[in-house]
C-alpha cells in the first residue's frame, strides 16, 4: 500500500537500529557547502548564532580595552576624540545589540527543543534566517565602522545629535539600519521561540511542570515582540529624518527630541530584563542541579518572572529624569523603579532557599552563580539609588551608571552566561570543560570585574561624567581611572582563559557522559553530543524534574515517522498531544533571502530607492523559499491518511 | 577538592576588602572636596541630596550585608550533608516570605524619602531670586543675565557668578544638540533641549569656586565642555555684577591699539561681542570682560597670554572639535591681538 519514498518508519521505545538510523539520517543537515549553506538544524543554527556572539562580545571586549588605555591617564592621547567617541559607541552597540540580547536567544535556540522533548525549534527554515539576517547586521557594522563609517553619537544616538545636520557621513545610517537588522532577528526569534514552547512540548508537560529556563525564555521573547517594535519605529524615524528629510525629531518642524528618547528607552529599558531574564533561567537551573533538588518556591519564581516583566515596561521614564518631568510623573516612575526590586529579591531569597537546603556541590558553574549574587545584589542595590529621582540628578549620566550597569549586565548576564557555559559545554560537544582552567578564569574575572567597575561608583560620585575621551589632571580622577584600566586588563586575562579552555577541552577534554552533572531536566537523558533528532522516541512528563522522579507509563512517545520530519505538537497550557505536522527540509532559500533583504537594508543606507529597487530580489527569494513540492504535500498527505 | 573550596569561599570576603581599600588609598585623597563633586555640597539641593544619599547607603549596605550573610548561612548549611525535612522547608518558606515583606517594607520607606527630597528640591522662596539663562552650545556656554534692580542685562561666557544664599533660576536652553547642565557641588543635572526650554533652581549657601560640566554627550568635545560657578558673598556678587555688566575697557598700549584694530577689521568681530566697540556677533562667545575669567574654550586651558596665543592661531590644538577657524597672523599681529584681549578686564 505505501508507496515508494514515503514514510512507513516509525519511532518508538525499543525502535530497531535501522529506524534510529532513519531519524538521524531524516533530522540531519545535508553534506558538503551546499549542505553547510543549507543548514536548518536547530543545534547547527543556535551553535553558529551563540560563536558569532561570541565573536562580538570579543570585538566589544576589544574595543572596550582600547578605551580603558585612553582614560587610564589623564589627558591622554592614544586615540583622538573622533575615534573614541567611535569606540564608546561601538562598545555599547555591539555589547547590547550583538551580543547581550541575542546570545541569549542563540542559547535559548539550542537548549529549549532538548529541554522540553522535541526535535526541532518551530519554523526552522526562519530561524536559519533570522541568524543570517542577525550576521549580515553585524558585520555591516563593522565593516561600517572599519571603512571609516563608524557611528560616534552613542550606542543611544540622541537626535539632534544623530541628525544628519550635527552627525554628516555615514556613521548614524549604518547605526540605525544595523539596529533594523538585529531587531528583525530577535522579533523572528521570538516568534520561533514562543512557538516552540507554546506548541512543543513533550506530552505531559504542562506550564505547571515547564523548567524554570524554558519559563524566562517564553517571558523574555513575550518581551522582545512589545520591546523591539518601538525601537524599530524609533531608528526608522531616525533614518528617514536624516535619508528623506522628515522631520520626526526635528524640533524646527515641529519634530520632538524627547519622543526619540521615549520610544528608545521604552525599549531600552526592558531590553535590560531581555538580557537579565534568561539568565534568571540558568541560575535557576544551575542552583536546583548543584543543590540537588528542585529549585525552591517554584510558582513563586514563575510569578517574579512574569511580573518582572510587566514591571519592566513602567519605568522607561528613570533613564530621563533629567529632562522636564512633572512631578506625579517622576514619583510614579520612582515607585515603579523601586518596585521590580521585590520580585527580584523573591528570586535572590527562594535561590538561598533552595542552596541552604540543598546539598551543595561547589563546581565551576555554581562557581559563576555565587558571583552573580554578589555582584547583581550590589547592582540592583545601586539600581535602587538611580530609581530615585534626587539621587538620580546627581549620578545621571556620571561614571556611576557606568558601574551600575556594568554590575547589573555583567553580573546579571555575563557571570550567569559563562556559568551556563560551563555546564551545558558537555552536553553540546561531549567533552568536560576543564575545571581548573574554569577556576583560574573565575576568579581572574570576578577580581578583575570588581577592581575594574567598583572604582567607577566613587568616580562618578565624584564628579566624572561618561563618554568623554578625556579629563584634567587637576580633576584627581587618574589613581581610581589607572585601577580600572588594571582591572580591565585583568578581566581580558580571564577570557584568554576561558578560550584556551574552550579551544583545548573540546579537542581533549574529559568525554562527557549523557548527564555528568546529575541533573534533573530532559537534554540529559539524551547522548552527549545530542543526536540531529533530539531523542529517539519523545519522552513523556509527569513532573517538573523528569530525570529525578520515577518514569511513568507510557514513559515515550511512539509512532512518529522516522524518516519524514514529522514533530509532535501539543497543547498550550496542558501539553495534550493535538497534531504531526510535517517540518521543512533544509534548504538555501533562508540564506537567499537574507541575503536579498541584507542588500535592500545596506542599500537603503545609500539611496532612499534601494528599498524599491532590491524589494524585487526579496520577493523572488521568499517566492523560491515557499514555492509548493508535490512531492512534500504527497508525504504530509500520506502520513495524515495513515498514522 | 574539598580544601580548594573552601578556600574559594574564604577569598570572597578578602576581595572586596582588597578592593574597598585600593579605592580608599588611590581615590580617597586625591579626591577630597573637589570643585566638581557631589559628596561635597556647597548649596541647598546638592545639600538635601547628599542626605537622601547617605540614609540610601546605609540601607543598602545593610540589605546587602543581610543578604550576603543569608549566602554564607545557606551554603554552609547545604554543604553538612543533611537532608531537610519537610518542617525545615516549611520554616525557610516563612523565612523567604518575611525577607519579601521586609524588602517590600524598606523600598517603600526608600520611595517616600525619595518623594519627600525630591519635593523639598523645588520649594525655594523665588521671589527675589536672581534670573540667569544658559545656553549650550557645541562646546562652550553663554550665560546672561537678566535686567534687575541691580542693573541691565548683559553675557558672558563659561562661567556663572552667583550670590550666596539667594534663589538663582536658570533657564537652560540649547542652540543645538542636546546638552545637560550640571554642577555636582550646587545641584543635580538638567538637560538643555533644543526646542524646549527648561529651568533649574538652585541656591549656593558657601562661597567657593566650583565647576560645572555637560553632562549629556552632545559630540566631538563633549569632555572639555565645562564652565565655572563662583558662588560670591552678595557684595562681592554686586562688584562682579557692576563690572560685567561695564562696556570693556579701551585700550592703551600701543600693541594693545593695534591688537584692536586687528580684531576688528578680521574675522573675530564677525563671530565675537565686545560690548561698546563695533564687534557685534554672536556665533561665539561675548568677549567683553574676556581678561576676568579664569579659563577659556569652556574650561579647556587656563587663560594666560599663551594659552591665547596658541587658540587664535589654531583652536584645534587645544580642542580638536573647535567651530572656530585657526589664523594665519604673523607672530607680531599676533602678539598684538593677545595684548588686547588680555586687556579686557
Amino acid at each position: 500500500m505505501t508507496p515508494a519514498g514515503l514514510p512507513h518508519l516509525k519511532d518508538g521505545p525499543g525502535a530497531p537500529a535501522a529506524v534510529l538510523a532513519a531519524l538521524r539520517d531524516t533530522w540531519s543537515d545535508p553534506p558538503g557547502l551546499y549542505g553547510w549553506l543549507a543548514a536548518i538544524n536547530h543545534k547547527t543554527i543556535a551553535i553558529r548564532f551563540v560563536v558569532m556572539t561570541l565573536v562580538f562580545f570579543l570585538l566589544g571586549g576589544f574595543i572596550a580595552l582600547l578605551m580603558r588605555l585612553q582614560l587610564a591617564t589623564p589627558n591622554a592621547n592614544w586615540v583622538n576624540p573622533r575615534l573614541y567617541n567611535q569606540l564608546f559607541t561601538m562598545h555599547g552597540t555591539t555589547m547590547m545589540f550583538l551580543f547581550a540580547v541575542p546570545v541569549m536567544q542563540a542559547i535559548a535556540g539550542w537548549l529549549v527543543p532538548l529541554m522540553i522533548g522535541t526535535r526541532s525549534v518551530a519554523f526552522p527554515r526562519m530561524n536559519a534566517f533570522a541568524f543570517w539576517v542577525f550576521t549580515f547586521g553585524g558585520v555591516f557594522l563593522f565593516v561600517g565602522f572599519f571603512a571609516g563609517a563608524g557611528p560616534d553619537t552613542g550606542w543611544f544616538s540622541y537626535p539632534p545629535l544623530a541628525s544628519s545636520n550635527y552627525s554628516p557621513g555615514k556613521g548614524v545610517d549604518v547605526w540605525a539600519q544595523m539596529i533594523t537588522f538585529t531587531e528583525l532577528a530577535a522579533l523572528l526569534e521570538a516568534v520561533i521561540l514562543i512557538t516552540t514552547i507554546l506548541k512543543l512540548r513533550a506530552p505531559g508537560m504542562t506550564l505547571a511542570r515547564m523548567p524554570l529556563f524554558v519559563w524566562a525564555t517564553l517571558v523574555t521573547q513575550f518581551m522582545v515582540m512589545f520591546a523591539m517594535p518601538a525601537v524599530m519605529l524609533g531608528s526608522t524615524g531616525l533614518i528617514l529624518d536624516r535619508l528623506v528629510g522628515t522631520h520626526f525629531y526635528n524640533p524646527a518642524h515641529g519634530g520632538d527630541v524627547l519622543l526619540w528618547q521615549h520610544l528608545f528607552w521604552f525599549f531600552g529599558h526592558p531590553e535590560v530584563y531581555l538580557i537579565f531574564i534568561p539568565p534568571l533561567g540558568f541560575i535557576s537551573t544551575i542552583v536546583s542541579t548543584f543543590s540537588g533538588r528542585p529549585v525552591f518556591g517554584y510558582r513563586a519564581m514563575v510569578l517574579s518572572l512574569i511580573a518582572t516583566a510587566f514591571l519592566a515596561f513602567g519605568l522607561w521614564v528613570h533613564h530621563m529624569f533629567a529632562t522636564n518631568l512633572p512631578e506625579v510623573g517622576k514619583s510614579f516612575f520612582t515607585a515603579a523603579s523601586l518596585a521590580i526590586a521585590v520580585p527580584s529579591a523573591i528570586q535572590i531569597f527562594c535561590w538561598i532557599a533552595t542552596l541552604g537546603l540543598g546539598r551543595i556541590r561547589l563546581k565551576v558553574p555554581l562557581l559563576f552563580v555565587l558571583a552573580f549574587f554578589f555582584i547583581l545584589v550590589l547592582g540592583g542595590l545601586t539600581g535602587i539609588m538611580l530609581g530615585a529621582v534626587p539621587l538620580d540628578l546627581q549620578l545621571h549620566d556620571t561614571y556611576f551608571v557606568v558601574a551600575h550597569l556594568h554590575y547589573v549586565l555583567m553580573g546579571g548576564a555575563v557571570f550567569p552566561l559563562f556559568g551556563a557555559i560551563h555546564y551545558w559545554f558537555p552536553k553540546a560537544t561531549g567533552r568536560m570543560l576543564d575545571e581548573r582552567l574554569g577556576r583560574w578564569q573565575f576568579w581572574l574575572f570576578f577580581i578583575g570585574f570588581n577592581v575594574t567597575f567598583f572604582p567607577m561608583h566613587v568616580l562618578g560620585l565624584h564628579g566624572m561624567p561618561r563618554r568623554v575621551y578625556t579629563y584634567g589632571a587637576d580633576m584627581g580622577w587618574g589613581g581610581l581611572n589607572m585601577l580600572a584600566t588594571a582591572g580591565a586588563f585583568c578581566i581580558a586575562a580571564s577570557v584568554l582563559v576561558f578560550l584556551w579552555n574552550i579551544l583545548a577541552s573540546r579537542r581533549h577534554g574529559a568525554a562527557a557522559a549523557a548527564d555528568p552533572w546529575g541533573s534533573g531536566t530532559l537534554e540529559w537523558s539524551v547522548s552527549s553530543p545530542p543526536p540531529p533528532h533530539n531523542f529517539d522516541a519523545l519522552p513523556v512528563v509527569y513532573s517538573a524534574d523528569p530525570l529525578w522522579s520515577a518514569p511513568g507509563s507510557p514513559a515515550r512517545v511512539s509512532g512518529l515517522a522516522a524518516d519524514a520530519r514529522e514533530v509532535l505538537t501539543t497543547s498550550v497550557a496542558d501539553a495534550l498531544p493535538d497534531g504531526r505536522p510535517l517540518f521543512p527540509s533544509p534548504s538555501i532559500w533562508p540564506l537567499a533571502s537574507a541575503f536579498a533583504v541584507s542588500v535592500l537594508f545596506v542599500g537603503s543606507v545609500f539611496d532612499p530607492w534601494a528599498v524599491v529597487w532590491f524589494a524585487l530580489p526579496v520577493v523572488i527569494a521568499v517566492i523560491g523559499w515557499f514555492w509548493p513540492k508535490s512531492g512534500e504535500t504527497e508525504r504530509a498527505l500520506a502520513l495524515e491518511k495513515k498514522p | 577538592m574539598e580544601t580548594q573550596q573552601s578556600e574559594s569561599l574564604k577569598a570572597w570576603p578578602g576581595t572586596v576588602c582588597i578592593v574597598a581599600a585600593m579605592c580608599l588609598v588611590t581615590g580617597g585623597p586625591a579626591l577630597a572636596g573637589g570643585a566638581q563633586d557631589a559628596l561635597d555640597p556647597a548649596g541647598y539641593q546638592a545639600a538635601q541630596i547628599l542626605a537622601l544619599w547617605n540614609l540610601t547607603l546605609v540601607v543598602c549596605c545593610a540589605v546587602f550585608a543581610m543578604v550576603l550573610a543569608a549566602l554564607v548561612v545557606a551554603i554552609w548549611r547545604g554543604r553538612s550533608k543533611r537532608a531537610a525535612s519537610a518542617a525545615t522547608e516549611r520554616k525557610v518558606g516563612r523565612w523567604v516570605g518575611g525577607a519579601a515583606v521586609l524588602s517590600a517594607l524598606l523600598l517603600t520607606g526608600l520611595i517616600g524619602a525619595d518623594v519627600a527630597t525630591d519635593r523639598a528640591l523645588s520649594r525655594l522662596p523665588e521671589s527675589d531670586a536672581l534670573h540667569i539663562t544658559m545656553t549650550g552650545q557645541q562646546w562652550w556656554w553663554e550665560s546672561r543675565y537678566a535686567p534687575s534692580s541691580e542693573g541691565p542685562a548683559f553675557s558672558t561666557a563659561g562661567e556663572l557668578h552667583v550670590p550666596v544664599g539667594r534663589t538663582v533660576v536658570v533657564t537652560l536652553l540649547s542652540a543645538d544638540v542636546i546638552h545637560t547642565f550640571w554642577v555636582p557641588n550646587l545641584h543635580g543635572k538638567k538637560d538643555m533641549l533644543p526646542g524646549r526650554p527648561t529651568t533649574i533652581t538652585l541656591r549656593a549657601d558657601e562661597p567657593g569656586r566650583f565647576r560645572g560640566q555637560c553632562a549629556e554627550f552632545c559630540g566631538t568635545e563633549h569632555a572639555l565642555m565645562a564652565f565655572g560657578v563662583v558662588a560670591d558673598m552678595p557684595d562681592d556678587y554686586l562688584r562682579w555684577r557692576h563690572a560685567q555688566q561695564a562696556p570693556a575697557p579701551v585700550p592703551t598700549s600701543p600693541d594693545a591699539l593695534r591688537g584692536q584694530a586687528i580684531f576688528m577689521n578680521s574675522a573675530c568681530a564677525g563671530c565675537h561681542t565686545v560690548r561698546g566697540t563695533d564687534a557685534t556677533g554672536t556665533i561665539g562667545p561675548d568677549l567683553t570682560h574676556l581678561a576676568s575669567r579664569p579659563h577659556i574654550a569652556a574650561g579647556s586651558a587656563p587663560n594666560t597670554a599663551e594659552n591665547l596665543e596658541r587658540w587664535v592661531r589654531n583652536p584645534g590644538v587645544i580642542k580638536p572639535g573647535a567651530a572656530m577657524p585657526g589664523s594665519a597672523l604673523s607672530a607680531s599681529d599676533l602678539a598684538d591681538l593677545v595684548a588686547y584681549l588680555r586687556g579686557l578686564t
